[in-house]
């Protein structure tokens, strides 16, 4: 029997139920959800009680709700109603609701440029004095969290739930298979791509119709070539920021990287959300892959014995020579955010800060996050990690807690920290500069056109 | 039993496409206050480089999928139109994908051109491999041929009807005069259907002008920006890049450009309502 061909028919198999469910799932849950119990569905006016709205899907959504229970329990007289959304719907929805007036108490999101957005139009509280007073909550939490919280100096949501570093996974069995290690450097990397594509296996996995998933590639690269203050400077709205020479070296390493075919053949045509990137490493197609932590679960789940067989290898992004960045660097998701509508009625705004602050980042949730496999954005989650029994979990939750709690500067990815209008450019034009129809400089120019905007 | 219509055409049709062109002349991010803007939304959507791009994207798709389908539907019409019973059981069969969602029909056809995990390379089959959402070209194509596949049965359907109308006794004075099957088809049926003609044209130039669905789910526009139609862009300057003033430009420009098409249609057609049966 070939295993190869069994493998991909079974992936076959599960991308199109995947669909089909996920499909299924886009028609039923697109619209919210109200718990039991909650008298109102969305868009509370101000005075009926406090409102939180958050997202569907597991581990999240039971940890959430079970958060919520808890509160409620607690509180009486003072419960908090919620309404969950479908993540697409949500992001829609929220929007529209706050720009309405008609928008939750308590507001989920991601932090950076969309927060931002609800700053200047005056939608949410300012937390800074609040957070001064619960110092105990503010110094549990990992300082390099706040970053994607604040605007102007001032911190208007509180970061909550987990960390989700970018990583660069690895197949041991495809170093085996050329006999090298992996790359310490840069220029490791470079060297590995003709020895891979020499034996038939592509070096690195991408899903690059998503854009994003290009886009932590130059994250990196900015990063360790000319240090965090390069993407600082484009944050800041700093004039002709993307024209920085460590960005344009950073630019030219990257499609010095795809001319070289440093990545599977078709990657522009694959996405990340059918996870036909993770299968290409978990099948040995390709020997690496840089993704976001989150993806770990999958591989577990999926990969057949991929990581319970002790294949997974995973490390931070590894230096360039020669530059700049400090090599504990790290981006990705440094958490997720609530912040309180400046709507709601004094009443309904301490219900939602007493939650923040006794519910959000409590011993049974910290314990939650790190049984589905998370580190939650607390210090606190590395006693926790000891009561952890199976060892590929063990370790790899040892190396997520280290690296976001070790990195000098935790970046929140670029399409969340930048405003939507220059995130769109930005994805736009990532996906023409790995399909080598602009250049660096052309890039460049393209994004300095939008900057602060 | 005119006022009815009106009223729901006033509430769906005329009082949202105000509410747009006043967008239009706005800035608003759909978050906080809305701002006058003059005409600055116009100038820079109409000096945008991206906007010649996606005319000329959606022009090509529309007139691609037009000149594919048209003759196919011809055809298709053409043969269902026979009252044999096996070709009812074929018209059903024809008529499956149009039940399909827009949106079902991308994820599988996503799935099946993968380039590693797709059909090519799971029959091993070298010329299906191809990266067929990642290259410009290839891209347009597959845009082409998913739309053809998906609406072929329902233009099908109106020539069928079409096709039906035209009386036997035609078709038996051409045989008389001994024409053949070939020269019935060019003489009498293409002639006798130039109304429905123009009416699948009407429906499928105006409706690739709304192409959204399918080509957001397929390619969202990419690779790159290769098959960026306009409502697409519409889409991501709204709702992904937070500028409606902009996306309520393009809008505008969509409705004007629809409506030129179909009157250009109309125009071809010929204004005369006089009976085909004479002249043809």
């Amino acid at each position: 029997m070939d295993p190869n061909a069994t493998s991909r028919r079974t992936f076959l198999g599960l991308v199109g139920s995947g669909a089909l469910a996920a499909g299924l799932a886009a028609c039923g849950s697109s619209g919210p959800t109200s718990t039991p119990g909650s008298t109102t569905g969305g868009g509370a006016p101000a005075g009926s009680g406090a409102s939180y709205w958050f997202l569907t899907g597991q581990p999240q959504q039971g940890i959430r709700e079970a958060q919520v229970k808890r509160f409620n329990d607690a509180n009486s007289s003072t419960k908090l109603k919620t309404t969950e959304f479908q993540n697409d719907a949500f992001k829609q929805k929220i929007k529209t609701a706050i720009g309405a007036g008609q928008g939750p108490t308590l507001i989920w999101g991601w932090g950076g440029g969309g927060l931002k957005a609800y700053v200047e139009a005056g939608q949410v509280e300012d937390l800074t004095g609040w957070l001064g007073q619960n110092a105990t909550l503010k110094n549990s939490i990992f300082p390099s969290a706040f970053t994607a919280a604040t605007v102007n100096g001032k911190i208007y949501a509180v970061p909550g739930e987990t960390v989700t570093p970018i990583v660069l996974f690895y197949d041991k069995r495809a170093f085996e298979k050329i006999g090298a290690q992996p790359p310490k450097s840069w220029g490791d990397i470079l060297d590995l791509v003709p020895k891979f594509n020499a034996k038939g296996i592509a070096p690195f996995s991408l899903g690059g119709q998503s854009r994003w998933t290009n886009m932590m590639w130059l994250e990196f690269l900015f990063d360790r070539i000319g240090g965090s203050e390069v993407f600082q400077n484009i944050y800041d709205g700093k004039k002709d920021g993307w024209s920085d020479p460590s960005a344009i070296k950073a630019l030219e390493e990257m499609q010095k990287l795809i001319k070289a075919n440093g990545f599977i053949k078709g990657f522009s045509s694959i996405t990340a959300d059918s996870n036909a990137d993770q299968a290409l490493l978990f099948t040995g197609k390709a020997a690496m892959m840089l993704h976001g932590a989150w993806t770990y679960g999958n591989m577990k789940s999926s990969g057949g014995d991929f990581v319970t067989g002790g294949h997974l290898g995973y490390m931070n992004f590894p230096p360039v020579d020669g530059g700049k960045g400090d090599p504990t660097d790290t981006v990705g998701n440094p958490g997720q955010y609530m912040s309180i509508s400046s709507k709601a009625s004094q009443a309904d705004k301490d219900t939602a800060k007493k939650f923040i602050a006794n519910n959000t980042l409590d011993d049974a949730t910290v314990e939650a996050w790190v049984k589905s496999g998370n580190i939650p954005v607390v210090k606190s989650a590395k006693d926790k990690l000891s009561s952890i029994t199976d060892k590929n979990d063990s370790e790899w939750l040892n190396f997520v807690y280290d690296t976001a709690a070790n990195a000098k500067n935790f970046a929140q990815s670029w399409d969340q920290a930048l405003s939507p209008t220059q995130a769109e450019t930005l994805l736009d034009n990532i996906a023409k500069l790995f399909q080598l129809s602009i250049s660096p400089q052309q890039f460049a120019t393209n994004m300095n056109a939008v900057i602060g905007k | 039993m005119v006022l009815p219509a009106l009223l729901l055409f006033v509430v769906f049709g005329v009082v949202p496409l105000v509410g747009v062109l006043v967008l239009s002349f706005t800035q608003w991010d759909g978050l906080g206050a809305i701002h006058a803007a003059g005409l600055s939304n116009w100038k820079s959507v109409l000096t945008d480089s991206q906007l010649p791009h996606s005319i000329l994207v959606t022009f090509e798709i529309m007139i691609l999928s037009w000149a594919v389908q048209t003759p196919m539907s011809l055809l298709l019409g053409t043969f269902l139109a026979g009252r044999q019973r096996y070709r009812a059981f074929l018209a059903v069969l024809y008529f499956i994908p149009l039940l399909l969602s827009s949106a079902a029909i991308a994820i599988t056809y996503k799935a099946l051109l993968d380039p590693n995990f797709g059909l090519g390379a799971g029959l091993k089959i070298g010329f299906l491999t191809q990266d067929w959402l990642g290259q410009s070209n290839l891209a347009i194509g597959v845009v082409i041929f998913i739309v053809s596949w998906q609406f072929i049965p329902f233009h099908s359907l109106i020539y069928q009807g079409g096709v039906r109308q035209i009386p036997t006794t035609l078709y038996e004075a051409a045989s008389i005069d001994g024409a053949g099957r070939v020269r019935q088809f060019f003489s009498i049926t293409v002639p006798q259907l130039k109304y429905t003609i123009i009416t699948s044209s009407t429906l499928m130039v105006v409706g690739s002008l709304t192409f959204f669905d399918l080509i957001f789910v397929l390619t969202a526009g990419g690779p790159g920006d290769a098959t960026r139609v306009l409502a697409l862009d519409m889409y991501k300057r709204g709702f992904m890049s937070n500028q409606m003033g902009p996306a309520s430009v393009i809008a505008a420009l969509i409705v004007l450009l629809g409506l030129a098409l179909a009157l250009l249609l109309r125009r071809l057609g010929g204004s005369t309502t006089a009976s085909q049966q004479e002249g043809a």
